[in-house]
């Protein structure tokens, strides 16, 4: 099933050609309308003439974030704010929140490419679609609203929290498709489980879940609970927001829609390409943009590429699913920890609900790691000497996984802060 | 000849036994007997009460993590080697106990004990052979 058959399996050559077209009228939108970038290529004495094939990407500066807040609120914008028609911000996960732009072009663009998505991730137009991203200034309920409706099907413009409500509508109101963060739609399961709500009283049938990442196992979890098929959606406010990729049913990676998007994965210390299956950090260049192009945007987050064309039949380059993101990594005592991996060892363990936190804290010179873990119902035991088990095997697994040394404490259900929105996987107390 | 015991996981903080009885009190559940395991971090509370199945349901609905397991209970004379005498046939039957715990109850004999043994079905066979009065649930409960 595709939205749009000519772009989506566009032949490999004809999308090079379009991609190169495209490229060269962005460097050239850049250049000449948003001084930061001319700057930027004035400094190493690039012109928008030197790119000449696609090979040249690598050419052109790099953009970060940090760009982006050096130029706040508007300077990075490419267009008078007279074209604008849309202002969002990123979600400020790291700090302060970026700005970003739409023309009415890019708005047009956006659900083109998030009608894409739903239907690679599933959705028809027959569906009823219960979004339950935040819609205001963060990317996510606005995307997604905006391609549902492109689609034609029915939106249910909840955004989120309210979770009683959620699943009270969800059951009354027939939902067949689920958008939210995945930790929230785990939370959701929680709550039906908790209000005797069975997954056979719904009609739900696939989730769309993105904006952070989470880990195969997770995806069963979510699957079973929720009875449903799952897929990973990507995008990034800076890019466009949801829709830059997605997972097909073949959930084998995530599809760029790269008649859109260019992508490359870099090393993040050495700033060079990376071959296909090896880890590092994405680069994403816009290629339709208008008001607000990105060239060359680190993204930080970890990922590989998939070449090849996909069972599904579309021939874009694939990512494989996050892994994290290079600024949500901790260096603890001098060792790169991920949450995610910490919670691939936890769903491994069986049964363990995936609700953790980790606390990293600085006694005198060291380090110390301590993750809390939630004791459910199957991991419990009547013997003490059942928990101090478990309590080892976790951290056996963990320091295996992670390379240090850490502390494991089992706490109460629930006694974990849940989100509504981005969990929060980790308390750093250190003063460094 | 089973029991069955409710156990709570509780982490050690103040007022998580006092929100256990509580909920039970409220309920109207009378508790029977009543045991703590614990350690640094956390403890694991057993209870014997007069509706097992209803305490177990409030507590999960409560949100804390519980289980229900079946225990053994034992009555036997209140005077010295009254316990030594079963510990020794449950030893000569080669049967673990993982834990137990005591209690004076108003039986015929005055004391009674709860143990937690692998092997349930054994135990109660080889004490029942020995002429040793192995406690109905039933009667627990209502004691």
């Amino acid at each position: 099933m595709y939205w749009n058959e000519r772009y989506e399996c566009m032949p490999e050559e004809e999308l090079r050609e379009l991609q190169l077209e495209r490229l060269q009228a962005t460097v050239k939108r850049a250049f000449y309308n948003v001084p930061f970038y001319r700057k930027a290529f004035q400094a190493i004495g690039l012109e928008p003439g030197d790119i000449k094939s696609l090979d040249d990407l690598q050419k052109l500066p790099f953009t970060t974030k940090q760009d982006l807040r050096d130029n706040y609120p508007f300077g990075m914008f490419a267009v008078p704010m007279s074209e604008v028609v849309r202002i969002h911000s990123s979600s400020g996960t790291t700090g302060k929140p970026t700005v970003v732009g739409y023309t009415r072009h890019d708005i047009d663009v956006w659900a083109e490419l998030m009608a894409r998505a739903l239907v690679c991730g599933g959705a028809t137009r027959h569906d009823i679609i219960q979004n339950a991203y935040g819609y205001g200034l963060f990317t996510g309920g606005l995307g997604v609203h905006y391609g549902a409706e492109r689609l034609g099907a029915s939106v249910i413009p909840i955004s989120g929290g309210n979770t009683k409500r959620q699943v009270m509508i969800m059951k009354d109101y027939g939902s067949t498709v689920l958008t939210c963060t995945p930790s929230y739609a785990l939370h959701i399961a929680e709550v039906m489980a908790e209000m005797g709500v069975t997954s056979d009283e719904l009609k739900l049938r696939c989730g769309i879940f993105g904006a952070e990442p989470w880990s195969e196992n997770m995806r069963q979890e979510i699957e079973k609970r929720l009875g449903i098929s799952a897929v990973d959606i990507y995008g990034l406010s800076e890019v466009i927001g949801p829709g830059v990729a997605i997972e097909c049913q073949a959930k084998n990676g995530l599809h760029i829609f790269g008649d859109h998007f260019l992508v490359e994965v870099i090393d993040p210390v050495t700033e060079k390409p990376v071959p296909p299956g090896q880890l590092g950090e994405l680069v994403i260049t816009s290629l339709t943009k208008e008001a607000l192009p990105v060239i060359r945007y680190r993204t930080r987050d970890i990922t590989t590429l998939i070449p090849g064309t996909c069972s599904c039949g579309r021939t874009y380059v694939r990512v494989a699913r996050f892994t994290g993101r290079t600024d949500d990594m901790l260096i603890i005592r001098g060792v790169n920890v991920f949450p995610s991996q910490v919670e691939s060892v936890l769903l491994e363990m069986g049964g363990t609900e995936p609700h953790y936190l980790l606390i990293v804290d600085r006694h005198g010179s060291l380090d110390t790691l301590e993750v809390k873990v939630e004791v459910s119902e199957s991991l419990f035991s009547d013997k003490v000497r059942g928990l101090e088990e478990l309590e080892k095997k976790l951290v056996d697994e963990l320091e295996s996984t992670l390379g240090i040394s850490v502390k494991v404490t089992l706490v109460e259900p629930k006694t974990i802060q849940r989100s509504e929105g981005k969990a929060v996987r980790v308390i750093d107390k250190r003063k460094i | 000849m089973k029991i069955k015991q409710i156990s709570v996981f509780l982490e050690n903080k103040s007022g998580r036994l006092a929100a256990v009885t509580r909920l039970l009190a409220g309920r109207g559940i009378n508790i029977r007997a009543l045991s703590i395991a614990d350690t640094s971090d956390f403890g694991i509370l057993r209870l014997i009460v007069n509706d097992p199945d209803e305490a177990y349901r409030a507590l999960k609905e409560a949100g804390f993590t519980v289980s229900l397991t079946e225990v053994l209970g034992v009555e036997m004379p209140d005077r010295p080697g009254g316990l030594s005498h079963i510990l020794s046939l449950l030893e000569e039957a080669d049967i673990n106990i993982e834990y137990l715990y005591a209690f004076i109850g108003r039986g015929e004999n005055g004391a009674m004990v709860i143990f937690r043994v692998e092997e349930l079905d054994k135990a109660i066979a080889v004490l029942q052979q020995k002429g040793i009065t192995v406690l109905e649930g039933e009667k627990i409960y209502q004691l």
